[in-house]
C-alpha cells in the first residue's frame, strides 16, 4: 500500500467507528429521501390536476423532481459537508496524533491528499445511496437521463469543493466546532458572492465575482450543459484549497 | 549518529533553546534532563524534523533535518510527550497502520508486529480499542510505534510516565537492551531514570545546556566536601564540639533528631575511621557511619537552581568538562 492508501483506509475506519458518520449520513439521506418524496408527489398532484382539466398530461420530471431536488442538496450539503471533514486536522492537531504523522516517512503532500481522499470517498458512498432516488422513479416513469447524470456530476464536483474549503478550515485550528463554523461561514461567502455579481450586472467586476462563486457553475451542470469552464473552475478551486491547506499545515511548524 | 551544532529556536520572542550542542554516539543512550519548560521537547521535536530550527543545524545518521526531513524520519523512532495514539482504533489495527506509514508491508509488517507486541508486554489487550486502555498501556502502544520499524535511532520523550513501579523496570531494561545497536535519546525529569539506563547525562536548563557528563562523573565533579552521616543512642551534650576536634572534620551539624549528625571533611579524606573510634571509646552508642555521596538529584538542583557561584564554590581543580552557565540571572527557574 502506498503512504496515501493507507491513511485513507484508516482515515475511513475512524469515520465507521465514530457515530458522526451514522448520524450525519442518516440524517442527509433522511432529508435528501424526504425532500423527493416531497417533490414527486405534488408533481403528481399537479398531473392530476392537468388531467382533469384538459384530459391528457405532459409531466417533464426532469423539471418538477430533479431540478428542485438538485438545487436542495445544495443546502443540505453545505449543512452536512463540514460536520465531515472538521475533524480531519483539528483533532489530530488536539489529540497529539499529529506528530506521529508528521515525524512518520511521509510528505505533507500524502497527508493533505489522504484526508480529502478519505472524506470524499465517504461522499461519494453518501451520493451513490441517493441513486436509489433516480433508479426508483425509472421503473415508473420516462424520464431524461441525461441532466440527470450531469446534475451528479454536479454535486461530485460541489461536494468537493466543500470538503477542499472544509479541510482548509480544519487545518486552522485544533477545535472542530471552529473548523465546522469557518467552514460554513467560507462556503456561505461563496455563495453569496453570485448575489454581489448580479448586483454589479454585466460589469467586468461583476461577471468576475459571479464567476467566483459556485453557483452558476453548478446551475450549467444541472440543466445539463458541461462546460469547460465550469469543469476548470471545481478543478482549480479544489487544487487551490488543498494547496492552502499544504501550506496552514506547514506554516504552523514555523510559528 | 546524532550531531547538533549550535541550535537555537525562537518563539517570537521567547527564547526556548538557546545554541545547543551536542551529540550521540552511534549504540549510545543519553538522557536529557532538564526541569519542565526547559527546552527538552524543543530539541526533541527539532531532531524528528517536527520543528524546523531558528539557527543551527541537526543530523541524524548524517541527514539534515532540515533538508532531508524524510530520510531523517525514517530512521528515528520517536514517541512525544503524549503518546501518539488513535483511541478508536484497536492496538493492532494502529500497530498495522504505523508500520505501513513507516514503509513495512506484507510478512515483515507481521512479524514487526508480534515482534514489539511480544517486547511490550500488549498481547493481551491486542484486540481493545486503545481508548480503552489505562494510561501506562497507552504509553507502551506509544513505544511499541516507535520501535515497530526497528529504527537505528530513538528519541523518547518521558518514556516511563504514566507506568506502575513494575512498568517503569521493564521498559528501562528494555531502554538498556537497545543500547548498543541503537542510539538513544530519553528526557526525563525522573533522575534515578538517567543513572539506571543512560551513559551520557546532559542537563538543560531554560534552553541552555548547563552540564554534560555520565551520571557518576556528574555527581564528583559537583561535589566539593565529603558529607558523613553519624547516628548515636548516648549522644553527649558536648558531642558536637568533641567531634569538631577529630583531625579533617570541617563542620559538623546536629541532623533531624537528638543524636542524628552530619560531619563535613575535605574533598578526599575519609574521616569514618576516626570517628568510629572516638565514638566506640567513648561509649556514644554508635548505630550509623554513613558516607553520603552525592545524587544526580543534588547535581540536577544545583545546576538548575538560581544559586550564585556554584563554580566557583567547586574545587578548582575538577571540572573542565562542565560547563556552567554565567548568566544565570537570566533564565527564570
Amino acid at each position: 500500500m502506498t503512504p496515501v492508501n493507507t491513511l485513507v483506509a484508516k482515515e475511513l475506519r475512524s469515520y465507521f467507528v465514530s457515530p458522526v458518520v451514522y448520524v450525519v449520513g442518516g440524517v442527509f439521506l433522511l432529508i435528501v429521501g424526504l425532500l423527493a418524496y416531497i417533490y414527486i408527489v405534488f408533481t403528481g398532484a399537479q398531473a392530476i390536476q392537468l388531467m382533469q382539466v384538459q384530459g391528457q398530461a405532459q409531466i417533464n420530471l426532469n423539471d418538477l423532481v430533479f431540478r428542485n431536488l438538485f438545487s436542495s442538496i445544495r443546502f443540505i450539503l453545505l449543512i452536512v459537508l463540514p460536520i465531515l471533514t472538521m475533524r480531519l486536522f483539528a483533532e489530530e492537531k488536539k489529540l497529539r496524533t499529529f506528530e506521529l504523522l508528521m515525524t512518520s516517512p511521509i510528505g505533507l503532500n500524502e497527508i493533505v491528499a489522504g484526508k480529502f481522499m478519505s472524506v470524499f470517498l465517504l461522499f461519494l458512498g453518501l451520493l451513490g445511496l441517493t441513486g436509489l432516488i433516480p433508479l426508483t422513479l425509472a421503473l415508473f416513469s420516462d424520464f431524461d437521463w441525461y441532466p440527470v447524470l450531469t446534475g451528479y456530476l454536479g454535486l461530485v464536483l460541489l461536494g468537493a469543493l466543500f470538503l477542499s474549503v472544509g479541510v482548509l478550515a480544519s487545518a486552522l485550528t485544533e477545535n472542530q466546532i471552529v473548523a465546522a463554523f469557518v467552514s460554513f461561514g467560507l462556503l456561505l461567502f461563496l455563495w453569496l458572492l453570485t448575489g454581489v455579481g448580479s448586483l454589479l450586472g454585466d460589469t467586468p467586476t461583476g461577471q468576475v465575482i459571479s464567476y467566483l462563486s459556485f453557483m452558476e457553475h453548478y446551475d450549467h451542470l444541472v440543466r445539463g450543459l458541461i462546460d469547460t469552464r465550469d469543469l476548470v473552475y471545481f478543478g482549480s478551486a479544489v487544487i487551490l484549497m488543498l494547496f492552502l491547506t499544504h501550506r496552514v499545515v506547514d506554516s504552523t511548524r514555523w510559528k | 549518529m546524532i550531531d547538533v551544532q549550535q541550535i537555537t529556536k525562537r518563539y517570537g520572542q521567547h527564547t526556548a533553546i538557546d545554541h545547543v550542542t551536542f551529540s550521540v554516539a552511534k549504540g549510545e543512550v543519553l538522557a536529557f534532563l532538564g526541569p519542565n519548560g526547559a527546552g527538552k521537547t524543543t530539541t526533541m521535536r527539532i531532531l524528528t524534523c517536527f520543528l524546523p530550527a531558528t539557527e543551527g543545524r541537526a543530523t541524524v545518521a548524517g541527514y539534515d533535518c532540515f533538508e532531508q526531513p524524510l530520510e531523517v524520519k525514517r530512521r528515528i523512532g520517536y514517541l512525544p510527550e503524549t503518546p501518539p495514539v488513535y483511541q478508536e482504533l484497536t492496538v493492532d489495527e494502529y500497530l498495522r497502520f504505523v508500520g505501513r506509514l513507516r514503509g513495512l508491508t506484507g510478512a515483515m509488517l507481521t512479524s514487526a508486529m508480534s515482534r514489539v507486541i511480544e517486547r511490550l508486554g500488549l498481547g493481551s489487550v491486542q484486540h481493545r480499542l486503545i481508548g480503552n486502555l489505562s494510561r501506562g498501556y497507552r504509553q507502551r502502544v506509544g513505544l511499541a510505534q516507535a520501535l515497530i520499524h526497528d529504527p537505528p535511532i530513538l528519541i523518547l520523550d518521558e518514556p516511563t510516565v504514566g507506568l506502575d513501579p513494575k512498568q517503569i523496570i521493564e521498559i528501562r531494561e528494555l531502554i538498556k537492551s537497545l543500547a548498543g545497536s541503537h542510539s538513544v535519546i530519553l528526557s526525563t525529569h525522573i533522575l534515578p531514570e538517567a543513572t539506571a539506563v543512560c551513559q551520557r547525562v546532559v542537563i538543560i536548563n531554560g534552553g541552555r545546556i548547563v552540564a554534560e557528563d555520565t551520571p557518576d562523573r556528574l555527581s564528583t565533579r559537583l561535589r566539593h566536601s565529603e558529607k558523613v552521616a553519624l547516628t548515636l543512642t548516648r549522644a553527649p551534650v558536648d558531642a558536637e564540639s568533641r567531634l569538631r576536634q577529630v583531625d579533617g572534620v570541617l563542620h559538623v551539624h546536629a541532623n533531624g533528631p537528638a543524636g542524628h549528625f552530619l560531619l563535613e571533611s575535605h574533598l578526599g579524606k575519609d574521616i569514618r575511621e576516626d570517628i568510629a573510634r572516638l565514638a566506640v571509646t567513648s561509649n556514644w552508642g554508635l548505630v550509623e557511619l554513613k558516607l553520603i555521596s552525592m545524587t544526580l538529584e543534588d547535581v540536577f538542583l544545583k545546576l538548575t537552581r538560581h544559586e550564585e557561584g556554584v563554580s566557583q564554590d567547586s574545587d578548582p581543580t575538577s571540572n573542565p568538562a562542565i560547563t556552567t552557565s554565567t548568566d544565570k540571572k537570566d533564565t527564570p527557574s
